[in-house]
């Protein structure tokens, strides 16, 4: 068994790894190379310009406007999505008034609810949601004005105000659902016991949330704010669907930026540079994030 | 090393570097820019030139043909595919219908191994200026002064309606057929209008008191694709070009400085400004994207909506039943005007190209000119209900009520039809910039003049920007 080892771990892993090699990191590394030069990507000509991609996109004032999108999308999509993921997975799981610790009534079907939309792809969503917002005929307004609240209704993606805080609700929505499952899960391996010693005590449901449930479940909430801060810098896929970064630029990121300046303007070199800038800033902001939010390990037993 | 020493640690390790390797060497193979290429022009199919075969197409060479499956569907080309293979029978076509033609084809370009012949369209077009810029583009010119496939005695180019070939023609060459025949401007319907007695406005004075009229009657007189709003970019232009000439539309293509903010685009932007501060679009306008505002207009919500004639086709499924559909060029500002009423903006859209890589470029033009032939063209117009750029060709005929006022208003106006080809150079300035300052204004958030100027600083944006090839055009 001793010198068989190797050739078992070279014929599982070798495939797989030169396979993510060519198809992940040489487009990667690729980028690198091509976003210092004026390739126009229909063609093989392209001249080397340096770091000329750099310079303009330090000067394009359409990238600074994106990028206080994605800041704006960096600091409410996480805080929202891991409060209210928080929130409904208490509910779910220890939030029941029976006495016992367990979840509210119905609690898995609701599970089933939240979760749905994760089982639909961003094209799907980005489609309904459009159709949900569209001022004459879409839901969100006829139910707004069904319910005598005829002054909140709005045009929503075609307001520059309120597109962009639109197009995150529907981030929110369709991302909370995994975090349910996921925070769900973590409060599921944490003791009863605790809950109870706490319930005894007399502590509120909030002293509970806080001094209880967020410490246990660290780790976790960890890795979702680095999961949500990654899906906040790109929210690519969603803004191409709803408005194309539209009305006014008023809801265009960088990820849009990339499409529209490769794609739009075949414009190959430029449009790496703004995507190598966007995986810097994505790979600090992870890395702050993970080192921030770092904390002594909390053992349960 | 022993088992002991293979730990999670090493074997990651071990992974990387294997990894490293395989990237390095994927980088070299796999690359996206290349080398220079190898200019190989020998192994293009050639046939010999006569009187039937006057491109000298090779016979039985394979043709390779890529159609945007979108307004215009795909069932078309397989009719002008048969007409091929019927002077052709040794020939192989393979045909294919996509959506995104630059998400299938540009790998294609930067290879060297493009299709034959393309329809580029759609939102998802490869910006013709751009692959004009990199010479990616066969010259049309054969084409066009080869003998016509079925009209005896005349040159492909003179069977074409006026206007068709400069549409194509960038700098020194023509690069891209546009085969439909399309008339921007202002729709209704003919039945909505004529069951409340309202006329279709020719002065603006008319137009404003019409407003008002249709907006007493509870429908809104205006909508427009709020979410796309360069779509009421059209109308503006179209009332500035009438009032003030043809320089008008010159300078805004040609890029010139304060082309924007020109005397006749601010009188024009004035006049529009009045539906917007009257409120007489839609409510809710600025949040429907273009077929949620057709819908509107088609369900009788608002009476006029500034669009293009592929309307008709795209709208074909909702319209209702006796809604009689028509187009009108946008009213006249004054007796000052320089172009009558009846100018409207009429320009071949809908490019074909024929790339210069492409192995049968000779196929690729023939094909052309069997989409050219009266026939070809015949056939387009009843399958897609689209006027073509070849004359004369929708003669016997019977065209859909939209379709055929299309033709009528074309009739009227005549000499006196003007267009801009900004959009077609500078796709950016229209699709993001333009399109911006429209929403800003038709919703109500500028002033004509913010409008205007903020059309103006996206053309100067794109004139002090050298990544951009430039074109100029002279009439």
């Amino acid at each position: 068994m001793k010198h068989g080892k190797w050739p078992l771990l070279a014929t599982f892993l070798l495939p797989p790894l030169a396979l993510y090699a060519y198809f992940v990191i040489s487009p990667y590394a690729q980028t690198f190379v091509i976003s210092t030069t004026d390739w126009h990507g229909l063609s093989r000509n392209y001249n080397v310009v340096g770091l000329d991609n750099f310079k303009r996109l330090w000067n394009d004032e359409h990238i600074w406007n994106a990028l206080l999108h994605n800041l704006w999308l960096l600091l409410l999509l996480p805080v929202v999505t891991i409060l209210l993921g928080l929130f409904l997975a208490t509910m779910l799981n220890v939030g029941g008034r029976s006495g016992r610790i367990t979840g509210v009534w119905g609690a898995s079907v609701y599970k089933l609810i939240y979760f749905a939309p994760q089982m639909l792809s961003v094209a799907v969503i980005g489609v309904l949601w459009t159709e949900v917002y569209n001022p004459r005929s879409g839901l969100l307004n006829a139910g707004l004005r069904a319910i005598g609240l005829d002054g909140l209704a709005q045009i929503w993606l075609g307001d520059p105000d309120v597109a962009l805080a639109a197009v995150i609700a529907v981030m929110v929505w369709s991302n909370v659902g995994f975090y349910v499952v996921l925070f769900g899960a973590a409060m599921q391996s944490v003791p009863k016991d605790i809950y109870e010693a706490a319930a005894l005590d007399g502590a509120s449901r909030f002293a509970t949330m806080f001094k209880i449930t967020v410490p246990l479940l660290w780790d976790t909430i960890q890795v979702a704010w680095v999961y949500l801060a990654i899906i906040a810098m790109d929210s690519f896929a969603l803004v191409q669907i709803m408005t194309r970064g539209g009305p006014s630029f008023s809801t265009d990121v960088i990820g849009e930026r990339v499409y529209d300046v490769s794609f739009g303007d075949s414009q190959f070199g430029y449009g790496s540079a703004i995507g190598v800038v966007m995986f810097f800033l994505t790979l600090t902001i992870t890395i702050v994030a993970l080192r921030l939010t770092r904390r002594e390990r909390i053992e349960l037993s | 090393m022993s088992a002991q020493d293979l730990t999670r640690r090493a074997v990651l390790r071990a992974g990387a570097g294997a990894a490293a390797v395989a990237g390095s060497a994927g980088l070299l193979s796999g690359c996206a820019l290349g080398d220079d290429e190898p200019e190989t022009k020998s192994d293009k199919y050639e046939g010999t030139k006569s009187d039937k075969n006057p491109l000298g197409v090779k016979e039985d060479a394979p043709l390779e043909i890529v159609i945007f499956n979108g307004g215009f569907g795909e069932d078309y080309a397989k009719a002008h595919e048969a007409m091929y293979k019927e002077t052709y029978p040794k020939a192989e076509i393979k045909h294919s219908a996509v959506v995104e033609i630059n998400k299938t084809l540009q790998p294609r370009f930067v290879d060297g191994t493009p299709p034959d012949f393309i329809n580029d369209s759609g939102a998802g077009q490869i910006p013709l200026g751009d692959l004009v810029a990199q010479n990616q583009l066969a010259d049309l010119t054969p084409l066009l002064d080869a003998p016509s496939l079925d009209v005896p005695g005349k040159k492909v180019r003179d069977t074409l309606l006026p206007g068709a070939v400069a549409s194509g023609t960038f700098g020194e060459g023509v690069y891209a057929l546009n085969y439909a025949y399309s008339v921007y401007g202002i729709w209704y319907s003919r039945k909505l209008f004529a069951d409340k007695g309202w006329a279709y406005p020719k002065t603006w004075d008319e137009h404003i008191a019409l407003c008002k009229t249709i907006k007493a009657a509870g429908i809104a007189p205006w909508t427009y694709a709020g979410k796309h709003p360069r779509y009421f970019s059209w109308a503006v232009l179209s009332t500035a070009i009438k009032l003030g000439g043809n320089s008008v539309a010159l300078a805004i293509d040609n890029l010139e400085p304060n082309a924007w903010t020109s005397d006749a685009m601010k009188t024009a932007a004035d006049a529009w400004y009045q539906i917007v501060k009257d409120k007489y679009i839609l409510e809710g306008t600025p949040g429907l994207d273009h077929k949620q505002s057709q819908a509107e207009w088609c369900k009788g919500k608002a009476a006029m909506i500034p669009n293009g004639s592929w309307l008709e086709s795209e709208q074909k499924d909702v319209t209702p039943a006796g809604f009689n559909m028509s187009v009108a060029p946008t009213p006249s500002l004054g007796a000052g005007d320089k172009l009558p009423f009846e100018a409207i903006r009429g320009t071949a859209g809908e490019p074909f190209i024929v790339p210069a890589k492409a192995k049968n470029e000779r196929g690729g033009l023939e094909y052309m000119r069997h989409m050219l032939s009266m026939k070809g063209a015949k056939d387009f117009t009843t399958k897609v209900s689209s006027l073509t750029i070849v004359a004369g060709s929708t003669d016997g005929v019977t065209l859909p009520p939209g379709l055929s006022s299309v033709a009528d208003a074309l009739k009227a106006s005549g000499t006196n039809g003007f267009n801009w080809v900004y959009p077609v150079y500078y796709r950016k300035l229209e699709r993001n910039l333009v399109d911006a300052a429209c929403g800003d204004f038709f919703s109500g958030r500028t002033t004509p003049d913010e409008f205007l100027k903020a059309c103006q600083k996206g053309a100067d944006e794109i004139a002090a920007d050298s990544s951009f090839k430039k074109y100029k055009r002279t009439a």
